[in-house]
């Protein structure tokens, strides 16, 4: 069988935005644009790992006020109710709505969680090099990359009750401070899954047969 | 005879996810080509892919206006009724100190999908009148980057979930721009299948090289 060979160990470049494949410079640290798109060309996404981790860690300080702090407070003559994210899932749950609470659940407590646990395996098994599990670890990336966008959706219906249900005397929302925690896990865990280079996970697997010429 | 004959000197592309070198094979109508390793999709060749994507982009830009310019929902609660549009709940949330929550929700919702629509008009209604605009290229790089932070469908979700939440307080009524971002999100989707990116990186290369 032939042995497969990445742009890399060919000594190309290709462009994160067009594809365009171009030499790379000789010199180690050379900067280069790409010819076609004038995309700052790289071999793999600079600093991959190391960003990849720092807005992990950020995002996961930043999930514990995002689920212990209210999110919601809904007042009425007859109640005040302070709801963190959770409380909400369950009031939903108790209420009989419990297709709606699904959802919820899964888009604002689920989702965030396992894609900082599932980037911080990617990030970490690229960086001890392992050589298992290949596809399914790129598999689990292009996942990760396709349902964080799906926990925005509490952010979205606060924007709107709050802007609703404002009758004095009769029943308000506001929005509670976890609101900006959580939109900001969405925002760093967003920006993990960008950093993270997907290359880096099959890289290990071609490296070894040129790991002895460079 | 020889058992392995040198590769021809047909163009190669690297899989943008695993980064394998492969033959940059031409691609029927309708197909999709994937890497052969890791099984990214590499290219597709949507059929009549220019017009197609100017057409469905032209109507998402009307649906667009409609849902920003009419009220989403509006809620009537023993005798007194309130509506509201997307901007004015932007606004609201700013007003009352939730100013990076706000300032997420226009981007997302607003902001993102607006500019990738302006964008490809821009970009492709030049090229349907037969010029090419090379220097539109960097432009469109923007584009790509702004993709991933558009998030209407996400939007509309959260539409249906509060219109679930509110049915419990009120009579709610759907406003124009509610069924105008349904509507918006299935044509952007069109849209989004329809568009070939390898269109844009052609236009750099006029002999087709």
């Amino acid at each position: 069988m032939k042995p497969a060979l990445t742009a890399r160990q060919a000594g190309l470049l290709s462009c994160h935005v067009c594809g365009q494949l171009a030499q790379a410079p000789l010199e180690a640290g050379q900067s280069m644009r790409c010819p076609r798109c004038a995309a700052p060309l790289h071999q793999r996404k600079p600093a991959s790992i190391n960003t990849t981790w720092a807005l992990l860690v950020a995002a996961a300080l930043l999930y514990l006020p995002a689920n212990l702090l209210p999110i919601m407070v809904t007042s009425s003559p007859v109640n005040h109710q302070v709801d963190t994210i959770m409380s909400g899932v369950i009031f939903l749950w108790r209420d009989g709505q419990w297709p709606l609470a699904l959802v919820v659940f899964f888009a604002s407590v689920v989702v965030p969680l396992l894609k900082i646990l599932a980037l911080v395996y990617l990030t970490a098994s690229v960086q001890m090099r392992s050589r298992h599990r290949v596809m399914q670890r790129a598999r689990l990336y292009r996942v990760v990359e396709f349902v964080g966008r799906w926990s925005m959706l509490d952010i979205y219906v606060i924007t709107l009750l709050v802007a609703l249900v404002q009758f004095r005397g009769l029943a308000t929302v506001d929005a509670g401070p976890a609101a900006v925690a959580f939109g900001a896990v969405i925002v760093l865990t967003m920006f993990a899954a960008l950093t993270f280079d997907p290359r880096l996970i099959w890289d290990p697997l071609t490296d070894s047969e040129s790991a002895d010429h460079d | 005879m020889p058992a392995d004959s040198p590769n021809p000197p047909a163009p190669l592309v690297a899989c943008h996810e695993c980064d394998l070198l492969q033959h940059d094979v031409p691609i029927a109508p309708g197909e999709t080509v994937c890497c052969v390793r890791c099984g990214a999709e590499l290219a597709r060749n949507p059929p009549d892919s220019l017009d197609r994507t100017l057409a469905y982009t032209l109507t998402a830009a009307i649906l667009y206006v409609l849902a920003n310019a009419f009220p989403l929902i509006g809620l009537e609660l023993q005798g007194r009724y309130a509506e509201v549009t997307l901007f004015a709940a932007v606004r609201n949330l700013w007003h009352i100190g939730m100013q990076p929550v706000s300032a997420l929700v226009f981007v997302t919702a607003q902001l993102f999908p607006l500019l990738e629509m302006l964008m490809i008009l821009l970009v492709l209604v030049p090229l349907r009148l037969g010029r090419r605009s090379p220097r539109l290229i960097p432009f469109f790089r923007l584009v790509l980057s702004v993709r991933p932070w558009g998030m209407m469908e996400v939007f509309l979700l959260g539409m249906l979930v509060s219109l679930v939440k509110l049915a419990h307080s009120g009579s709610v009524i759907l406003g124009t721009a509610f069924w105008a971002t349904a509507t918006l999100i299935l044509i952007l989707t069109l849209a989004g299948r329809a568009f070939d990116r390898r269109v844009l990186w052609r236009m750099s290369h006029p002999e087709g090289a």
